[in-house]
């Protein structure tokens, strides 16, 4: 609760210092365009926290958000219909998770170092299936899709067919999401499954829940996720290369699923938490452009909250706790 | 009494909800060794973790030869020796014994260098395990590859290795094997004649008995009483304790009992990590079979293959008569084999969620709808549970890890009884558990003996074995030794199957 009102508190100061600094920052445009921001990446967010309650971790989100990218234009190049292509990618992502949750669960390696070799082998996956892709190239190769892609790009991100942003689908996307992490973890058995087993997994093993199939299902979601993530890329920035295609995502998922008020530990978070601990990122990239800093600091700027946020954090849990 | 070893006067604690010391005194005398007693939640252990600076109190003082003292940390307790062995083991178990023996003081050379003096080290080692009676060999060890028992010896070895002057044991036995027991009674002489004081904490009355120069008997977090050595009986402790006599402390119906059909029944069951030889043993409808053995008989790694938790790899379990594939706790679960784990905090629940959290998890299936978990039903599962075990808590959102150990004890039972057992299987029924919550543990079991559920009992309290026990198997180097009935059990007889002798 404390964490929740805490991102909360940062969030409202951050938009009042964005939005008195600039009047331009205030344009409705403008807060379409961070939000988003906003919802592209807490949709990843929400997998890496979930991740993270399980008493996981996921590094492998941004080189299957890239490889996913890639692998979307990849396909719809080689003549494969947009919205089966969407199809496709995504069941990449299920099966990139099921792999991380079976060598986690069943071969027992450890979820950092199963997770740091797939941030390897996707970056490598996506260099080697194409360099760099764009939807032009695609709609040249097959203007038969010009329809299609459209109506996705206006569904999912909320762009006209000018390629103008007039509403924030990625948002919307993020909220929904969010609605139905929210509803399985706080409302169903497999949400109080997932708490049991980051804090004890033992004890919740002994309560007969399957630690294994939980594990895997939650590794799975946040991969299949990233591969969501992958789609949006390719069709809001409509070129990206293999290279830099969501590169360091996993650890700004990570950060914003921390600020949230997940746990490294495990077994702690909420989605509302989640939420707004994603929004807090985007808000703070805009702000730094906005006040005319050179985007060279923002990594160090983001660095710098964090920290001051958890110090915080901390220092108020401390306040609270009774007397030792 | 001169000026006294240790003095607590008023000590005071709050924490959320809960009042756990309200202005509790005692005085202790060098060389002492003096009993604390009371029912679970009465402010023992809070007591003596202030004692041992783990918490600060709110009022009170503590007096160390006269002088105020108000320890802030552990580390300036043990420096003017004090030393607190905790009722949960506090060791290292990736080291090994020795490295644990001198955790955070270690013997070095070399100056700033801080290189080990292996060879001073191993010498003490060797001394300090001897007198708490385990082998030199033990000394190299990983913790994690000892028996409980083993590791409360350990403790407190580590102890002694300190200057300590007044040593706390919080339910030093709990996990303690007779003889084990009796090499504990040897070392707490010992330390008498050196003049140590000790502050001893225990649900086993038997031993206080054994044990004390004085008993002080708390009841609510505040004095409830005190006896001298020749006041101490257990009706005594036991009066002052709950406040009320204690009248039936075992169950004195008599089943029908082993007539019933059986319900549980292992057909030469070997399994992963187990002995080679076969178990073969069945368990009734209504029956309370008990199991004897000594720490290390596999009675609680049997008990782990029929949960599901270690594989089978020969013989088969039936249920009903009825071969079935367990092969997860979740199946066990299924076919209503349910288990009371010997490690509660490891296995039976999960300390940082709340009470309602843990009555509810293994039953969750029951409660859910299409919209998710049941609110009402959950709660109401809540209230019945925390009432009937009569749970003491502030409230069913208490994290259990802040519970005293018997009420965390009455969790794990509460979970299991709301989901309804057929096949019962309680490993240690009541370690950590007062006198009158083992009273009405003992009743509920045999209230569930009697609707007909199969109940397995795996204990090494002898008094619960005897008391509580229909029919009793023993078990001895991972293999039946022999089975008694009710009319051929005694102590004798379970002692010297126990030990590989063998029956009448
Ligand atoms: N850190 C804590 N936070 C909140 N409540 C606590 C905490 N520690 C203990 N309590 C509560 O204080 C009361 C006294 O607890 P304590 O552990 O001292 O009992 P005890 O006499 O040692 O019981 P037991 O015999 O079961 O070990 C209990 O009601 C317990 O729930
Ligand atoms: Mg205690």
């Amino acid at each position: 609760m404390t964490r929740i009102l805490g991102v909360l508190g940062l969030l409202v100061a951050l938009y009042a210092v964005l939005l008195e600094s600039n009047p331009a920052a205030g344009s409705l445009r403008n807060l379409i365009y961070v939000g988003n921001n906003q919802g592209r990446y807490g949709l990843v967010t929400l997998g890496a926290a979930l991740v993270i309650i399980v008493g996981g971790i996921d590094l492998s989100i941004g080189s299957v958000v890239g490889c996913a990218a890639v692998l979307f234009g990849v396909l719809m190049k080689q003549g494969v219909h947009p919205v089966a292509a969407v199809g496709w990618v995504l069941l990449f992502g299920v099966c990139v998770g099921l792999v991380n949750g079976l060598l986690v669960t069943r071969v027992r390696l450890q979820p950092f170092l199963v997770t740091l070799c797939g941030m390897f082998v996707f970056r490598g996956a996506a260099r080697m299936i194409g360099g760099a892709v764009d939807t032009p190239s695609v709609l040249e190769a097959h203007p038969e899709y010009a329809g299609a892609l459209d109506a996705l790009t206006a569904v999912l991100i909320g762009k006209n067919e000018k390629g103008v942003l007039v509403f924030p689908a990625m948002f919307a996307l993020l909220l929904l999401a969010a609605a139905a992490v929210g509803f399985f973890l706080h409302r169903t058995a497999y949400g109080r499954y997932w708490y049991a087993i980051g804090h004890n997994e033992l004890a919740a093993k002994y309560a007969g829940v399957n630690v294994n199939r939980q594990r895997t299902a939650v590794y799975v979601t946040c991969s299949a996720l990233a591969a969501l993530g992958g789609v949006l890329l390719l069709l809001n920035d409509s070129t990206i290369s293999s290279d830099t295609a969501g590169a360091g995502l996993e650890l700004y998922a990570i950060l914003g699923a921390v600020l949230g008020g997940c746990s490294l530990r495990g077994g702690e978070g909420t989605a509302v938490g989640m939420v707004l601990g994603a929004m807090v990122l985007p808000v703070l990239e805009t702000l730094v452009s906005f006040r005319g800093l050179k985007n060279d600091v923002i990594p160090a700027v983001i660095g710098l909250t964090l920290l001051l946020g958890t110090v915080t954090d901390e220092l108020i849990r401390r306040r609270s706790r009774v007397s030792r | 009494m001169p000026t006294p070893r240790l003095a607590v006067r008023g000590a005071r604690k709050q924490f959320p909800g809960v009042l756990a010391l309200d202005g509790v005194s005692l005085a202790l005398a060098a060389g002492e060794v003096l009993a604390v007693v009371g029912e679970n939640g009465a402010g023992k252990s809070t007591l003596m973790k202030i004692v041992a600076g783990v918490y600060t109190p709110d009022a009170g003082d503590v007096e160390l030869d006269g002088a105020p003292v108000r320890f802030a940390t552990p580390a300036s307790a043990i420096a003017a020796g004090v030393v607190l062995i905790h009722q949960e083991l506090n060791l290292a178990e990736n080291l090994t014994v020795a490295d644990n023996l001198f955790l955070g003081r270690e013997l070095t050379r070399g100056g700033f260098l801080r290189a080990l003096d292996r060879r001073a080290m191993n010498a003490r080692t060797a001394d300090l395990l001897a007198r708490v009676g385990l082998p030199a060999e033990r000394a190299l060890e990983r913790v994690e590859r000892l028996p409980p028992g083993e590791k409360q010896l350990v403790e407190i070895a580590r102890a002694l290795g300190t200057d300590v002057r007044v040593l706390i044991m919080d339910e030093p036995t709990s996990s303690l094997t007779q003889k084990e027991t009796d090499q504990l009674y040897v070392v707490i002489d010992a330390l008498k004649a050196a003049g140590v004081s000790v502050l001893y904490i225990s649900h086993r009355l038997a031993e206080v008995k054994r044990v004390a120069d004085r008993v002080v008997v708390l009841r609510d977090g505040r004095n409830a009483g005190e006896l001298a050595k020749s006041e101490i009986t257990h009706d005594h402790m036991v009066r002052l304790m709950v406040g009320r006599d204690l009248k039936q402390f075992y169950p004195k119906v008599k089943r029908s009992g082993t007539g019933g059909s059986a319900v549980l029944e292992l057909r030469g069951v070997t399994f992963r990590g187990g002995p080679v030889r076969p178990v073969s043993l069945e368990v009734r409808a209504g029956e309370i079979l008990g199991t004897a053995g000594l720490v290390g008989a596999g009675r609680t790694e049997l008990s782990e293959a029929v949960f599901g938790v270690r594989a089978l790899t020969g013989g088969e379990i039936l249920i009903n008569g009825t071969p079935a594939r367990i092969t997860s706790p979740a199946d066990a679960i299924a076919a209503g084999v349910l288990l009371v784990p010997e490690d509660r905090r490891l296995h039976g629940l999960v300390l940082a969620e709340s009470v309602g959290f843990n009555l509810a998890l293994p039953n969750l299936d029951r409660l859910t709808s299409l919209f998710g978990v049941r609110r009402r039903a959950e709660r109401e599962l809540h209230a019945t549970w925390i009432d009937r075990l009569r749970v003491k808590t502030p409230s069913a959102a208490q994290p259990v890890g802040l519970l005293s150990g018997g009420n965390q004890q009455k969790v794990v039972y509460g979970k299991w009884l709301a989901r309804g057992p057929r096949v019962l299987i309680l490993d240690e029924p009541t370690r950590g558990v007062d006198v009158g919550a083992k009273a009405e543990i003992y009743a509920l079991i045999d209230e569930l003996a009697g609707n007909g559920v199969a109940v397995w009992m795996i204990t090494s309290d002898m008094e619960e074995l005897l008391g509580m026990s229909d029919r009793v198997v023993v078990m001895h180097e991972g293999a039946i030794a022999g089975e008694l009935s009710r009319a051929a059990l005694s102590e004798e007889a379970v002692m010297r199957l126990a030990t590989g002798g063998t029956g009448t």
